[in-house]
């Protein structure tokens, strides 16, 4: 890997989780109100796996979107106006945070409905091939999605037809307050892919170099063979399911648990490697962290200021021209 | 005397809900969250304490397939309650409840049927948005074989539920999030509400008002209000939306001669519509001027406050309505309003009460 695309890895990390990290501050506010799913712990993956992508190749993705977005280069301007619920947000405050997207950057969209975006990904795929554009089609989702039927039906025509599609289920082991192994039998998830026909594989989902190079590989795949490839990385959610706080306090997950995953930073592990293998200067880490954490705040200061739709146009939308 | 007891309304479904799984052994409980920390917003909390994971049970999410597991297990002998936290999420299962549950008794000749509650609630307020914040009775109420339950009252909840768990006919049993904290008498034990009946709430001359589910609690408000203006509205609580107790508003409508009714959900091909309908077709010639419906407009729900400030329809919609189909005059209209509101102009309107911090 070269060190433009180590440092691009950390710049995306560090962006995500500085935005995260933000939103937790500034949510008791209550200024951003509508429900949001943060990604805190599970940063590497989005990195990991858009890295690898080229503008023209689409992502769709969940409720749990951030990441997803900002990895594929989404404004951060428009994520915050849109929680914010302002006009001038993404979705033009129509959407907020379940509901992302950024045409400029092909992210096509984001909805919190389980299972909704995996056939439009297929699709996408389908698309793209009819029009014989060459680009790939990604979609991100939970573990718990895997349990839709609409999951089965999107793999079994993704296979039988050979569409590019990267499927990335994120499993952190939960969906809301219940455990996996209270949802789904003993097995792997990216054994189920194998059942239709598509070549699956399981990584560590906190090491954003381990993502980078399953990805890349896979990508390159599709890219090359016109066929589906399947992915499931092992990740973890540290903060409550809807909402800015911890919530081990509830009992679903001990305290312990989290911690032992909160060792498992994807961006401290990714700093440290960086450091101690000298392939960036803590002058280096220090500058991109300053540089956006200001991107940062001119993204709240944008959303704050912007204004609401206003009211002659609550009716506007629900048909297209 | 003894003050009488009062619950929120989650607790009413709580109680009616772990009273069936007392009485009813072949119940149980099923839906994503059930037997969790959160207990479905408190409603089925630490049941599975009490009766085990066997009747109190979590799902994959595999909102069609488990509502068809619901169904085969109705079939041979259980009575299911399957739970989803919002009504949104029921579309996945509509295949499962229209073509199959709703039609099984019907279409096998009255030969066997399914005893199956499906029960969910309707979201609304703190950017829910336009998926998970739906109105989709209407859907169901066109449905035949379905029945279509939406309380407003802890007492009602709690009756109807137990009413619905009894009744050997899919229900489908929806509570509107905003009515989760509001308390009432609830009596203990046992008891029935019965299905397809609506509840006169305040007898009066002038008008007829009848409303559904969180809509009540604003007709009551505005009914406060326009009492104070010498009006004097009959409100009815429709309660079971199919089948419909037009019987109970006819006999109304006939002695008033006004009609309005409030629905939360879309007005063009609503709810609403249908009970002005039946309303028309049985009271034409008593009525003094045409029936009103109050609803949402043909919009998805705005996720932005910016917006939904002016989605809901509110109190003060209803008291214009109100007096503008008394033959008000425009500016005693609006010096009303102006009186009457003030209180409320500081609440945040997307939320039901001061207490909430999102997110939901
Ligand atoms: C069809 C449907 N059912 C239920 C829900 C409620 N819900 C929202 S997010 C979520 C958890 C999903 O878990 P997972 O897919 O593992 O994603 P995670 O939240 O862990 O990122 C659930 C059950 C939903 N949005 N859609
Ligand atoms: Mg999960």
């Amino acid at each position: 890997m070269d060190k433009k695309t180590q440092l691009s890895l950390f710049q995306k990390m560090y962006l995500i989780r500085s935005m995260e990290e933000k939103i937790v501050e500034l949510y008791p506010e209550q200024e951003m109100r509508c429900p949001v799913h943060l990604c805190i712990g599970q940063e590497a993956v989005a990195a990991g796996v858009c890295e690898n992508l080229t503008k023209e190749d689409y992502v769709f993705s969940n409720h749990r979107s951030h990441a997803h977005y900002l990895a594929k280069g989404g404004d951060p301007k428009g994520l915050l106006a849109e929680l914010y619920g302002k006009v001038t947000g993404c979705s033009r405050g129509r959407g907020g945070s379940m509901h992302l997207i950024d045409l400029s950057v092909n992210f096509i969209g984001a909805t919190p409905i389980l299972g909704g975006t995996i056939p439009m990904a297929v699709g996408a795929a389908l698309s793209s091939k009819m029009q014989g554009k060459g680009n790939i089609s990604v979609v991100f989702f939970g573990d718990a999605a895997v349990e839709e039927g609409i999951f089965h039906e999107s793999l079994n025509y993704a296979s039988l037809r050979k569409l590019p599609v990267l499927f990335i289920c994120e499993n952190n082991l939960y969906s809301v307050q219940t455990p996996l192994s209270k949802r789904q039998p003993n097995r792997k998830i990216s054994s189920v892919a194998i059942g239709h026909s598509i070549k699956s594989y399981r990584e560590d989902g906190n090491n954003v170099v381990k993502v980078y190079d399953l990805a890349k590989k896979s990508i390159n795949k599709i890219r090359k063979a016109h066929e589906p490839i399947f992915l499931e990385f092992l990740t973890y959610r540290w903060r409550e399911h809807c909402g800015p706080y911890y919530d081990y306090n509830l009992g679903y997950r001990s305290k312990e648990e989290i911690e032992k995953w909160e060792k498992q930073c994807p961006l401290k592990k990714y700093k440290r490697n960086l450091l101690s293998k000298n392939i960036v200067t803590s002058k280096e880490i220090e500058q991109i962290s300053h540089n956006i954490s200001i991107e940062i705040e001119e993204a709240v200061d944008f959303a704050k200021k912007s204004s609401f739709p206003p009211r002659n146009e609550l009716e506007k939308f629900v048909y297209s021209e | 005397m003894a003050k009488k007891r009062e619950l929120k309304y989650t607790e009413a479904i709580k109680e009616a809900t772990d009273l069936c799984l007392k009485e009813y052994p072949t119940s149980f409980i099923i839906g994503p969250g059930v037997p969790d920390p959160k207990g479905t917003f408190g409603t089925t909390l630490k049941l599975v304490d009490k009766y085990g994971q066997d009747r109190v049970l979590d799902m994959p999410l595999s909102e069609n397939g488990i509502t068809g597991i619901c169904i085969g297990a109705a079939l041979t002998g259980m009575r299911p309650i399957l739970v989803h936290q919002r009504i949104d999420f029921t579309l996945l299962a509509l295949d499962e409840i229209v073509n199959n549950a709703a039609k099984w008794h019907y279409m096998f000749g009255g030969i066997s049927s399914i005893p199956m509650v499906v029960r969910t609630i309707i979201g609304r307020g703190w950017g829910q948005g336009s998926q998970h914040s739906q109105n989709l009775q209407a859907l169901y109420t066109h449905i035949p074989g379905l029945k279509v339950i939406m309380p407003s009252t802890p007492y009602d909840a709690k009756g109807l539920f137990i009413s619905s768990v009894v009744d050997n006919n899919p229900i489908i049993f929806i509570d509107h999030r905003w009515l989760y904290n509001i308390t009432g008498y609830v009596p203990e034990g046992t008891y029935q509400v019965p299905i397809g009946k609506a509840k006169i709430i305040r007898k009066g001359s002038d008008i007829t008002i009848a409303s559904t589910s969180y809509m009540t609690l604003e007709s009551i408000k505005a009914s406060k209000i326009i009492e104070k203006e010498g009006v004097d509205p009959e409100l009815i609580d429709i309660r079971t939306l199919k089948p419909l107790d037009s019987d109970t508003i006819i006999k109304s409508v006939r002695k008033t001669g006004r009609f309005m009714v409030l629905d939360s959900g879309w007005k063009s091909g609503g709810f609403a519509s249908e009970v002005i309908t039946k309303v028309v077709e049985n009271t034409f010639t008593n009525l003094k001027t045409s029936p009103q419906r109050i609803c949402l407009p043909d919009i998805p729900t705005p996720t932005t406050r910016g917006l939904t400030r002016y989605y809901y329809p509110n109190t003060k919609d209803i008291v214009q309505t109100v007096l503008k189909m008394l033959e008000w005059k425009s500016n005693d209209i609006k010096s009303v309003i102006s009186k009457s509101m003030k209180r409320e102009k500081n609440i945040p309107w997307d939320i039901p009460d001061l207490t909430f911090t999102g997110p939901f």
